[in-house]
């Protein structure tokens, strides 16, 4: 099996890894948004009742 | 500038649609995910080895949403107060070692030409065993195929602790000793080994390693079944970001695959945890037993094409392993929606 390697620093790496955290937390906080806004529409578009009906 | 940036990235080697496919199932990965709190991440990594992506490419890329799915949970497990900082800490430290000998295995596999082939055939053992293990407690009545959704709701002082637990708590009293959340105090080095030997699979199969972390720390360490999803989540953070960056040093990681599933999986995971909170896993449990035998089966018919070159058995493969993710993942929305209606209807009918 090959060596154990030490992670060297890496801008282009750091960049690319850093852009999948950004989109994590984009999406977490866009998606939360989302549901609040149209959530309630979707549910009595689904079941014909609010939320409530949980 | 942006362009330039994300074509360097990859984001634009991807076909239009490979994009809507790569959303597509990252939106079934995402209700599997939320739903079971376990089990989506492991159907990428085969399916991108049967897409013909090159195995450093499917393990690294998999990885790296693995990393950004943790991420999105984490954050909502971390608001509910189920992740343990201290066990979360030690349990990193074996998992890098063992990431780092799973991830060089991978290239040592490669430089031999073997890498594929063995990572489809340890799916096809896990993917299997796991498969058999959920379809048959399912069967039973057990719960130990995913997250105990009625169980979210105890104090963590409430969980019992299973036998084994204690009795490795018992016999294994190498010092540092540590007490951690739900009152269990158990060896660092217990800890360790947990950590170590799921992080060499999750380096060598680019796996979060969630489906066998979590099962161990309930077993081996003895933790609560809610602090040990929250910890697992909040460790996958650290193994997976550690994980994608070696990978992505050696151009293993396509943001041309993991945006697209990245952007599928969080409204997915959405949705499959709201469902939680609706309907009794155990009622389709034996789904998700199922898919993960069609899995099995699903890499190991794509891998027998490969090896005799018929395209149309590895075209079978591929749709063996994402039709079966797709109808368990329909079945979890359509008995959501079926519960919801008669809840409704129960509601309206009290009414009058």
């Amino acid at each position: 099996m090959a060596g154990l390697e030490i992670p060297s620093w890496d801008p282009e790496t750091v960049l690319l890894i850093g852009t999948i955290l950004l989109e994590a937390f984009v999406l977490y906080v866009g998606y939360g948004g989302l549901e609040r806004l149209v959530g309630p529409y979707l549910m009595r578009l689904l079941v014909g009742g609010d939320a409530s009906a949980r | 500038m942006l362009g330039n940036f994300l074509g360097g990235l990859g984001i634009f080697e991807t076909s239009p649609e490979m994009l809507a496919l790569f959303v597509g199932f990252g939106l079934v990965v995402g209700v599997l995910f939320g739903f079971f709190g376990m089990g989506g991440s492991f159907l990428v990594t085969p399916a991108l080895l049967m897409l013909d992506y090159p195995a450093s490419v499917a393990v690294g890329s998999g990885m790296a949403f693995v990393f950004g799915t943790a991420v999105i949970a984490t954050l909502k497990h971390h608001d509910l107060g189920q992740v343990d900082y201290k066990l979360g800490v030690i349990m990193i430290t074996g998992t890098t070692i063992g990431i780092e000998a799973g991830r060089a295995s991978v290239y040592y596999l490669e430089s031999m030409g073997l890498a594929g082939g063995v990572i489809s055939v340890a799916y096809v053992v896990l993917l299997g065993g796991v498969g058999a293990m959920v379809t048959r407690d399912a069967l039973k009545g057990d719960d130990d195929g995913g997250v105990d959704h009625e169980a979210a709701d105890k104090d963590l002082d409430e969980y019992e602790i299973p036998d084994v637990a204690k009795k490795i708590q018992r016999t294994v009293r190498i010092p540092p000793m540590v007490t951690l959340r739900g009152d269990v105090t158990v060896s660092v080095w217990v800890i360790t080994a947990v950590a170590f030997s799921t992080g060499v699979l999750s380096g060598f199969l680019g796996v979060g390693g969630g489906f066998i972390r979590m099962p161990a720390m309930i077993y081996a360490i003895g933790v609560p079944v809610p602090v040990a999803v929250g910890t697992d989540l909040f460790e996958i953070v650290f193994s997976g970001g550690l994980g994608s960056y070696l990978y992505g040093q050696d151009g293993g990681v396509s943001l041309g695959i993991v945006a697209p599933l990245l952007f599928g999986s969080a409204l997915g995971a959405r949705v499959g945890s709201a469902a939680t909170a609706i309907v009794d896993s155990d009622e389709i449990k034996v789904y998700f037993g199922g898919m993960l035998l069609v899995g099995a089966l699903a890499v190991g018919i794509g891998e027998v094409g490969s090896y005799i070159g018929s395209s149309t058995l590895e075209l079978l493969g591929l749709v063996l392993t994402i039709g079966a993710a797709v109808v368990v993942a329909f079945a979890v929305l359509y008995t959501t929606i079926s519960s919801l209606r008669v809840t409704r209807q129960q509601q309206t009918s009290a009414a009058d």
